[in-house]
């Protein structure tokens, strides 16, 4: 069931929500959380297809502010809400309601979310494009527990990435992490089968994708070891090198679908390692909606910290907040580092 | 029949009253029901002041009496302000309306406010006693007449899984909100200088607690529910610290539900110094061995998120957790609440193992609604009401020493809040002031966000 509303309000949106759920005879408080997404025009309908897909594991009350760009003056200073509310198998198993946003109530939506949200249940905000670069104190992040960005979809993912750091507020989480939650899986299962001690890895991947780096530099945090961040023509993670004092251990991706892990005196292994699609990545996100403390910790060991083979250069500048005995580690092993570098050229392609 | 200055016919009153049964009766409009209605309808214009008008009033109610067989059996709805009380009282008296004779009843209903303290309300009941007998009286207050409030009693006493745990020993506490999304509107003479506690919290909130802690009733009848109300609210405790237990804001400028509001000090016809609460939050404890050390807040109103009214029974978290922090580190506090307005219901909270390898522990709803399960359309409150008083059966109206003891809980805090600082600013759209946040974290708790 679907209905639109023009020139709205969140009362008259409320109303038609319970109207339209009785209308159908589904109680509404099945739904786990309120999912609001944040998006333009242009992306509205790819993220709000992969909400409605994990709505199917979580069912949630979907909002989608979609901020409309106002080409005159005259349409700035109007102020407009359109709505469209969609129940039952129009809305994946839950409610969406899609809130057209005109003229000045671009800058209040927080005053149509608040209303809109489900009683007691938790808030997620995510930004598929453009988030802000505090979510924590955005208007609409401030009503969340769980704040969703994605690096991956902005102009200057590594930057972007420190600055994430900066801002980090507990609840804040990024799909580019989420990304690699398959790979962190395979790579510390690698570890757990073998008494080996890590002495310096490779993350190789695409260029831009910062995913790789987080991967980097989660590894470079749970190890406490140099790791080097390398580039290849992708698709995303294509390899990771771990040296160990009983030889290399590399999980190797080259298609973006079937990796290889290769350990030192065990037969090769294929491992399904496929890409996800976004509402795979979003589904994993709603899973737990306590802060994840092992993604602030690998985001704030520094990106410039990581090792790089030249063509990307790393960011500059000296980080503050990171802490103290990290840094006293990162020192010590970085000329154990540039030792093996030859080592790491020779298994690159 | 209608009483009014406004010069008006028979017929001008009778199609105000159709315009308004048509849009707005809950069932559709029948023209043969409207022919019936119609026959005893009557308008009479006049003056509270004038003793010809009430004899008017009298021959027409004479009149009509005899026309329609209603055997001198009348009620009278008083929907006039407060200063109007004692003339129109003694007009009543003095034109023979207000006797009872032979098997005969004469009714009032009045409407809130009862009075705007303690001594205004012991006045005003004084005025109203003189003429009209307490059972004659029917003091409406419309959130009794709503079926949530009334299904509390059933929820509490028809049921046994919920009483075994309706008290201090599992409760933590008890959240009683009202909010409204919409500011004063036109009603700028009559809010400013009265706010938000004495509109609401004084009646409304503090009948929705009342019927939330009272004790068993020994029958559902009204001096039986009266007796365990009047109880349970004279065993109200104030907090010793009023500065510190509660709270009042003022609406400022803000966004509301996607359309822009302005501050309540902006609204037209406020005086723009004024310390009128628009919203109130209060800390209140009862002494009985039911519900001490128990806190019950109570926090009320405009221009806050969206409309609701809920009343959430929050309980002890789980003495001894065998999980371990991470388990249960998404894990609310278990609690029921009753909504009262919309979406009419009652959810319960507790937590449920999240499906999956490892072991998760989330809130989760289990919900009653009374749209899905009952799709009978319920009668509005006042037409509930109404129907009450034409029966006599008082048993959901409050009575005067309801009304005077709520005002004993409600006057020391008035007092304080007229002596102490101003109200809190919060912007519209919102759901109050921080300062009532702070209210509640400084008690390691936190409101619900209805």
């Amino acid at each position: 069931m679907k209905t639109d509303l023009t020139d709205t309000t969140a009362s008259k949106i409320n109303k038609e929500l319970v109207r339209g759920r009785r209308a159908i005879g589904t109680p509404a408080v099945g739904m786990v959380l309120t999912l609001v997404i944040v998006t333009d025009e242009e992306n509205a309908y790819d993220a709000l297809k992969a909400a409605s897909d994990a709505s199917r594991e979580h069912p949630s009350r979907t909002l989608v502010v979609i901020k409309r760009v106002s080409r005159s003056p005259r349409d700035r200073t109007q102020s407009r809400l359109d709505a469209e509310v969609r129940v039952g198998a129009d809305a994946g198993t839950g409610e969406t309601v899609v809130l057209r946003l005109h003229g000045e109530v671009v800058d209040h939506a927080q005053s149509v979310v608040l209303p809109l949200l489900l009683p007691d249940a938790p808030v997620v905000v995510w930004w598929p494009v453009n988030a802000p670069l505090d979510p924590a104190n955005d208007p609409l992040g401030a009503l969340a527990q769980r704040r969703v960005t994605d690096t991956y979809a902005c102009e200057q993912p590594v930057k972007e990435l420190a600055a994430r750091a900066d801002a980090y507020t507990p609840g804040d989480t990024d799909l580019s992490w989420t990304r690699i939650t398959p790979w962190r899986s395979m790579l510390a299962a690698a570890l757990d089968q073998v008494a080996c001690e890590v002495q310096g890895v490779e993350v190789e991947g695409e260029e831009f994708n910062p995913s790789c780096e987080l991967l980097a530099m989660w590894l470079a945090d749970r190890l406490d070891v140099p790791v080097r961040r390398s580039h290849s023509a992708g698709p995303g993670l294509t390899a990771v090198r771990m040296d160990t004092d009983c030889g290399p251990i590399v999980l190797d991706r080259a298609d973006g679908s079937l990796a290889t892990l290769s350990i030192q005196g065990q037969p090769k292994r294929a491992v399904a390692l496929k890409r996800r699609d976004t509402a795979e990545l979003i589904a994993e996100e709603l899973r737990r909606l306590d802060p994840d403390d092992t993604y602030a910790s690998a985001l704030r060991y520094g990106v410039e910290r990581l090792k790089s083979d030249g063509s990307g250069s790393p960011a500059k500048g000296e980080r503050e907040a990171v802490p103290a005995p990290v840094e006293a580690a990162a020192k010590a092993p970085a000329d154990r580092a540039t030792a093996q570098a030859p080592v790491n050229e020779a298994a690159a392609k | 029949m209608g009483f009014a200055r406004r010069e008006w016919a028979n017929e001008d009153f009778a199609q105000e009253v159709h315009d308004a049964v048509k849009e707005h009766a809950r069932t559709p409009f029948r023209e043969e029901v409207w022919q019936q209605l119609i026959q005893g309808m009557r308008f009479v214009q006049g003056t509270f002041d004038d003793d010809e008008s009430f004899e008017r009033l009298r021959g027409t109610i004479e009149e009509l009496d005899k026309a329609q067989g209603t055997g001198g059996n009348f009620a009278f709805y008083l929907s006039v302000p407060p200063r109007s009380f004692p003339v129109v009282i003694q007009q009543l008296k003095k034109h023979g309306l207000a006797d009872q004779t032979g098997g005969s009843w004469r009714r009032a209903v009045i409407e809130k406010p009862f009075g705007h303290d303690l001594k205004s309300a012991e006045e005003l009941n004084a005025i109203v006693h003189e003429v009209f007998a307490p059972d004659q009286v029917f003091r409406i207050d419309h959130y009794l007449g709503k079926e949530t409030v009334q299904n509390i009693l059933a929820l509490r006493f028809a049921n046994t899984m919920f009483e075994p745990i309706w008290n201090r020993s599992f409760v933590d506490h008890v959240q009683i909100t009202m909010a409204e999304d919409i500011g004063i509107g036109g009603r700028a003479g009559y809010y400013d200088g009265i706010g938000a506690a004495r509109d609401v919290i004084q009646n409304h909130l503090l009948q929705l607690m009342a019927l939330t802690a009272m004790e068993e009733p020994a029958s559902f009848d009204a001096d039986a529910l009266a007796a365990e109300k009047t109880k349970v609210l004279g065993a109200v405790r104030l907090p010793k610290d009023l500065g510190r237990d509660t709270v009042r804001g003022q609406y400022a400028a803000g966004w509301q539900g996607g359309a822009k509001a302005v501050g309540y000090l902006e609204e037209e016809g406020i005086d723009p110094s004024s310390k009128t609460d628009t919203y109130a939050a209060i800390r209140l404890g009862i002494d009985n061995r039911r519900w001490a050390g128990v806190p019950f807040y109570l926090r009320t109103g405009k221009r806050l998120g969206r409309r609701v009214t809920e009343i959430a029974v929050v309980f002890q978290r789980a003495p001894h957790s065998p999980f371990d922090t991470t388990a249960t580190e998404e894990l609310g506090s278990n609690a029921i609440v009753i909504r009262v307005q919309p979406d009419e219901g009652v959810t319960v909270r507790f937590g449920s193992k999240v499906p999956g390898t490892s072991m998760e522990i989330r809130d989760v709803s289990m919900d009653f609604a009374y749209g899905e399960s009952f799709t009978e359309s319920s009668p509005e409150a006042y037409e509930r009401l109404i129907l009450d008083v034409l029966l006599g059966d008082s048993n959901l109206f409050p009575r005067t020493e309801e009304v005077e003891l709520s005002w004993k809980i409600l006057d020391p805090i008035e007092e304080y809040w007229d002596t102490n600082g101003r109200p809190a600013q919060y912007p519209a759209g919102t759901w109050g002031p921080v300062e009532a946040d702070e209210m509640l974290e400084r008690d390691g708790r936190s409101w619900r966000r209805p």
